[in-house]
């Protein structure tokens, strides 16, 4: 099944995915230290975003997000790329400076935890296999 | 979005990794919320600067920009975390200090004027009616698309930093007439003669609006000063880019049909909830940084006085030059009381250190609570200087 959306931040990865019914914010939210999602009563806390696809609807939180999310990509803990149904500017800039492949304008109920995915962001697809 | 050749060029890596890293985040930004083209900005104000905040990871992303990044326009910087050259006095943290050092070295070598203040309009970073910047600082930026009238949308650091490397920004948002109008119609019936009664005003009609823009009325008369409060309280409270106040703001707008009011008890009972009733072991004064007027007036209110209490008088360094001149400074300091330039409550790594703070601040009260865990009391200045030295 390909998804077509559009493209925030270049490139093409794959991996697992890991999916999340809610926002994610990347400041205070997930612990860069170790990639894992540590926001309490998040549905992914206690999991590790590190190499998965990671899935979530929208961004949420400080705008420090951006370089949260560029910290984890440092320590080698960042996800491997970003599905979003709609992007807002903290994960778009996380992102872009991160170098971590992002595609928004998905629809997401259409991807399950564990499916095997991969994102191209240059062409705006996400392929579920 | 349509790019130019130059700026195609700069989006490929031409002029540069940081132009290119900064195209990037324009042009997304730009394709997201439906911009048309990049437009020139004037001038650029960046947040983002205190370690507390930025971390490593801030820290390694602006030293990695600064190896090849070059501002091209005027662009100043918000407050740090610390005084730049006094911070031993305020007790910050040798560690801290050293990252701090690092961060603004970074931002120095990018050509960047470490202003490390939120009222660059009061340092030289001043733009005209209808020029457009890229402004950080919620309070800096509601002030400069109100009061100035320049035009900006409310930035986040990478963001505005991108603006500075480039000298672009992508025109949505509040660049373009059709957003700048007001939404809805705030006639305001109350006593707006003090500080705290803008500070409150901002924090009601915040809760009420959020993100909206208002036409407000009745209001007669405001300071510079007041429009500051105001302006950092609205943007707190509710998260507008942009207010009208009749009478008082020089943007034009139509006139919304959606109509709410603002009486005199809803400003006393926002007193009330911006005070905790708590016994002081800290006040602070200056959020947003003070202006040349209010520095002057402090020093003739502490001069011959002692303060019993930690004050912190909190100010724009060149601000704080001028009142080295006139004397102020000395005062001031004479009265055991504390000037610190380039920070303030917000921003500074103080939690745990105070337990109530007093200030004439509806953002510091915000911050305050927030951040710090502090209880607040919410007074206007004539009011903390009385208390902090009887």
């Amino acid at each position: 099944m390909i998804l077509r959306g559009r493209k925030v931040a270049r490139g093409a990865a794959e991996g697992e995915a890991l999916v999340s019914s809610e926002g994610i914010s990347f400041y205070g939210g997930v612990e860069p230290e170790t990639g894992t999602v540590v926001e309490k009563g998040h549905p992914l806390e206690g999991r590790s975003v590190k190499g998965k696809v990671l899935v979530f609807p929208s961004g949420k939180g400080s705008t420090v997000g951006s370089y949260a999310l560029y910290e984890m990509k440092k320590l080698g803990n960042a996800p491997a790329a970003i599905i979003n149904k709609d992007i807002e500017t903290i994960v778009a800039v996380g992102a872009i400076i991160s170098e971590i492949p992002c595609v928004d304008q998905i629809d997401i109920a259409k991807i399950r935890n564990g499916n095997k995915v991969r994102v191209n962001a240059d062409e705006a697809t996400v392929e579920v296999m | 979005m349509r790019l130019t050749k130059e700026e195609q060029e700069m989006l490929d890596g031409k002029h540069g990794i940081a132009v290119r890293k900064s195209m990037e985040i324009l042009v997304a930004l730009g394709e997201i919320f439906g911009a048309k083209r990049l437009i020139d900005v004037v001038s650029v104000q960046v947040s983002g600067v205190s370690y507390h905040n930025l971390g490593e990871a801030g820290l390694d992303y602006l030293a990695d920009l600064a190896k090849d990044g070059k501002v091209r326009v005027l662009t100043t910087l918000n407050p740090a975390g610390m005084d730049t050259e006094n911070w031993r006095n305020l007790g910050i943290p040798e560690d801290f200090a050293r990252k701090q050092e690092r961060v603004i070295g970074a931002f120095r070598k990018m050509g960047i004027i470490t202003t490390c203040t939120c009222t660059p309009y009061f340092v030289g970073n001043t733009p005209h009616f209808g020029e457009h910047v890229a402004w950080g600082e919620s309070s800096a930026v509601c002030y400069a698309n109100s009061v100035l009238g320049a035009r900006t949308n409310r930035e986040g650091g990478p963001s505005a930093l991108a603006s500075a490397l480039t000298g672009k920004t992508p025109e949505f948002g509040m660049h373009l007439d059709e957003n700048r109008q007001a939404q809805v119609v705030v006639n305001v019936d109350a006593k707006m003669e003090r500080v705290t009664d803008f500070g409150a005003l901002g924090y009601v009609i915040g809760n009420k609006i959020g993100k909206k823009i208002p036409l407000i009325r009745g209001v007669r008369k405001a300071s510079v000063e007041q429009l500051k409060s105001f302006s950092a309280s609205i943007a707190t409270y509710g998260g507008t880019a942009l207010f009208h106040m009749e009478g008082i703001t020089p943007n034009k707008t139509t006139v919304p049909d959606e109509n709410i009011s603002v009486t005199q008890e809803e400003i006393v009972s926002a007193k009330k909830a911006l005070d905790d009733g708590c016994t002081p072991d800290i006040y602070s004064i200056g959020c947003p940084h003070l202006s040349l007027k209010e520095i002057e007036d402090i020093a003739k209110m502490l001069e011959g006085r002692k303060v019993k209490k930690e004050m912190w008088i909190c100010v724009a360094r060149p601000i704080k030059r001028i009142a080295d001149q006139m004397g102020y400074t000395k005062i001031i300091e004479d009265s055991g009381a504390k000037i610190a330039s380039d920070t303030c409550m917000v921003v500074a790594p103080i939690k745990g250190r105070f337990k109530c703070l007093a200030t004439d601040s509806a953002k510091a009260c915000f911050y305050g609570r927030g951040k710090n865990h502090f209880s607040v009391v919410f007074r206007d200045i004539p009011e903390l200087i009385e208390e902090a030295t009887s």
